[in-house]
């Protein structure tokens, strides 16, 4: 978190945000799942001026095999920018920073896949940062818990994921780049809406604890309707496409004669 | 979303997490119980029955279960066994006392290679995922000539269709002989027209799964198509 | 691995209904796969394209910085390209470092745009021998379907027409649109039994006995050329090739 530059006001007079938001909007969010032909399950999210791509594959033959757990499946996130999706271009490759927002979006899935159907595989989830605006942590778990619903992974619910934070001294939700660079504090939240639990959470800056409790909550019900939008997009990729006839259901264990 | 247990006339596609039933009912595949209530674990089609209610997947990997038909490829041999690749995320280990025939240590290579495609049954599923393969039953045995296609394995039940009416209907209208593994993988042979028809009306059941009256769109795809393209 | 698996009896399924004049996605052998392209993809990128050709997806990406000119080219831009081919896009890539695969098709895509002069280096020079413009173009595979070599190459001219050299914010004048000299475009055609198909997809590739890619510019003239996989071409087959590089380039040119 930077200082505020005297000539950028993050909230004017009406108290509405650089892009003109008010303090609770968040930016708009758009999700498609089942967007790539050889991944499992895939999911493209444009969530404001970010653009990110999640694919899974899996559960699959865990390589290298000294990483397999003869009682569950390993959750393998790998987060990657870009080098096209920031202003300086980033040199191609994991960085630190990659590696660390790796790690805790694969613990966050880990909570509510069901691994122990999976003993001994892993299940590999590509997150691909296309276009950077902040918020590419919430966005990449957000299109990568949808990405592996597609590639029908069975999971206790799907994680969705949204920040808040400070920018001159108001807790807002959804920080855009600017405020991101020069507001006072960040809080990624990664929230399991169903159960209330949390699965993602750090922050950096500078809150008091009100204003904390004030940013979770509205992190908290950014996730809310983050979730609505994933619930949306994977329903949307089933959508009927003929109508009139009563739907046979056909039942997981089929006929094996005729065979 | 809870439902009444009355007679669903439209599908409901239901996403992991989501509520299915708050009743006591017994929670069948693709669901899972949290406090008393039944939830979906599946991205899939809410499936109420009298007796309880499951989740028809729409997608995921081929999970192997007893007794399951399988059409698998030998990826390696050893002395007394071959490795065989069933689509799954386990490689099953067929050994030579799963054969039909007499094969003698070390001798394994004389009777099947590494390619070879082999319809094969699923014997036994550990606690731990351990897959025992075997080749010793009607009908089971090594697959020579023809072609592999592979559909994902969540669709596989329609293409069966109900009481294997859907595969008939393939077999009788191309002429071609199909085996169907619940794998995904379906071997194919015949006359090369043929086999492009099949495999053209396997792909449209692929895509088509999830819609409504397929049975005659499928039917009248056959009647039509002379088999152009594969 | 598993997906793989069936390749053996693919082979011999292509192979024979080549013979019959059939392409397995039911195209004629000298048809692309249908093409989309979406310029100014990426807000962060100076110039970029999303490119779809068939399931083959990529996006190329050109970014803009300032360095120092090569000492042999004091006049002259400098062009880096390098490809992405990430495990995101299919599972026989691997993560790490650029390995041969990934190398090539960056070499490749590179040679038909530094040959064909797709971009006049001469005019992202600021300073002789001192500060020129280095002009990165990033090619990120999102999902391989075969052909990444015209799919990317049609990407970096797509992402080359809508390209603003970010002057301003470099305190060197005023902005003004990437120096465009030509459009070079690259046909890649594979060899299966003796047949010659254009836009290979994976299926045809992973049998394919050879593979070569022909770039030519507006002039019919050509500027780039990379011969692949273990098999070998006729010559006239080369011809024939070239030939259609020339045909089917006008027609995606004009597509831009």
């Amino acid at each position: 978190m930077g200082g505020t530059p005297t000539d950028l006001k993050l909230i004017d007079e009406n108290g509405r945000r650089l892009d003109g938001r008010l303090p609770d909007e968040m930016r708009p969010l758009k999700i498609e799942a089942g967007v790539l032909s050889r991944a499992d399950g895939s999911a493209y999210v444009e969530w404001g001026l970010n653009k990110v791509m999640a694919a899974v594959y899996g559960p699959r033959e865990c390589h290298p095999r000294h990483l397999q757990n003869p009682e569950r499946a390993l959750v393998q996130c790998n987060y990657n920018m870009a080098s096209f999706s920031v202003d300086d271009r980033k040199r191609p490759g994991p960085d630190r920073r990659s590696h660390e927002i790796s790690k805790i979006i694969s613990e966050a899935l880990t909570h509510v896949v069901f691994t122990e159907y999976f003993p001994r595989t892993s299940i590999d989830v590509y997150i691909e940062v296309l276009q950077a605006n902040a918020g590419t942590r919430c966005a990449g778990l957000t299109a990568a818990s949808v990405a592996l619903a597609d590639a029908g992974v069975p999971m206790r619910d799907l994680v969705a994921s949204c920040a808040a934070g400070k920018v001159a001294d108001t807790v807002v939700v959804d920080l855009a780049k600017e405020e991101d660079n020069f507001g006072q504090a960040d809080i990624p939240l990664g929230y399991v809406p169903r159960t209330g639990e949390i699965v993602l959470l750090q922050m950096d800056g500078d809150l008091t604890s009100d204003q904390f409790n004030k940013g979770i909550s509205m992190a908290m019900e950014g996730c809310k309707k983050v979730y609505e939008v994933q619930r949306d997009a994977l329903k949307r990729r089933y959508e009927v496409r003929s109508a009139g006839t009563e739907l046979e259901v056909l039942g997981a264990a089929p006929a094996k004669e005729g065979m | 979303m809870d439902d009444s247990g009355s007679k669903e006339t439209a599908r409901e596609i239901v996403v992991p997490g989501e509520l299915l039933s708050t009743k006591k009912m017994r929670a069948g595949p693709g669901t899972f119980v949290e406090g008393g209530k039944i939830y979906a674990a599946q991205l899939g089609i809410k499936n109420v029955r009298p007796d309880g209610v499951s989740v028809v997947p729409l997608a995921g990997q081929y999970i192997p279960m007893r007794d399951d038909l399988v059409v698998g490829k030998i990826i390696d041999i050893g002395p007394s066994n071959w490795l065989v690749d069933i689509n799954s995320p386990y490689p099953a280990p067929l050994h030579v006392n799963e054969v039909p025939w007499r094969v003698e240590f070390g001798e394994t290579s004389k009777f099947m290679n590494v390619g070879d495609i082999v319809l094969l049954k699923i014997v036994d599923v550990s606690e731990t995922k351990r897959i025992t393969v075997s080749m010793q039953d009607s009908g089971l045995r090594k697959l020579t000539g023809g072609m592999v296609v592979e559909v994902s394995p969540s669709k596989v039940p329609r293409l069966i269709g109900r009481n294997g009416s859907m595969i008939q209907m393939l077999k009788n209208e191309t002429g071609c002989r199909i085996y169907v593994g619940q794998n995904g993988r379906i071997w194919i042979d015949g006359d090369l027209d043929n086999i492009v028809k099949a495999i053209n009306a396997i792909k449209m059941i692929e895509e088509e799964a999830h819609s409504l009256g397929l049975t005659e769109k499928v039917k009248k795809f056959l009647e039509q198509n002379t088999g152009k393209g594969a | 691995m598993s997906k793989d698996v069936v390749a053996d009896l693919k082979r011999d399924h292509i192979a024979k209904l080549l013979e019959k004049g059939i392409r397995t996605d039911g195209r004629k052998f000298e048809e692309m796969r249908p093409l989309t392209v979406e310029t100014n993809f990426i807000g962060s990128a100076e110039g970029s394209a999303r490119v779809r050709l068939g399931d083959t997806q990529v996006v190329v990406g050109v970014k803009l910085i300032l360095g120092e000119p090569f000492a042999d080219t004091p006049n002259s831009g400098v062009l880096t390209t390098n490809a992405e081919l990430i495990p995101m896009a299919s599972d026989t890539f691997e993560g790490g470092p650029p390995d041969q695969e990934s190398i090539e098709v960056a070499r490749v895509i590179d040679r038909g745009i530094r040959e064909g002069h797709a971009v006049d280096l001469d005019k992202l020079c600021i300073e002789p021998g001192k500060e020129v413009w280095i002009m990165f173009v990033d090619v990120h595979v999102l999902d391989y379907d075969g052909n990444l070599f015209d799919a990317a190459n049609i990407g970096a001219n797509a992402a080359f027409k809508t390209a603003i050299v970010p002057a301003k914010r470099a305190g060197k004048g005023e902005d003004y649109p990437l120096p465009v000299k030509h459009q070079p475009i690259s046909l890649t055609a594979v060899k299966i039994d003796g047949k010659i198909l254009v836009d290979p997809s994976h299926d045809e590739e992973r049998v394919a006995d050879a593979r070569l890619t022909v770039a030519t510019i507006e002039n019919g003239n050509l500027c780039a050329m990379q011969k692949g996989l273990d098999g070998a071409f006729t010559l006239d087959e080369v011809f024939k090739v070239v030939d259609l590089s020339r045909r089917i380039g006008e027609d995606i040119r004009s597509r831009l």
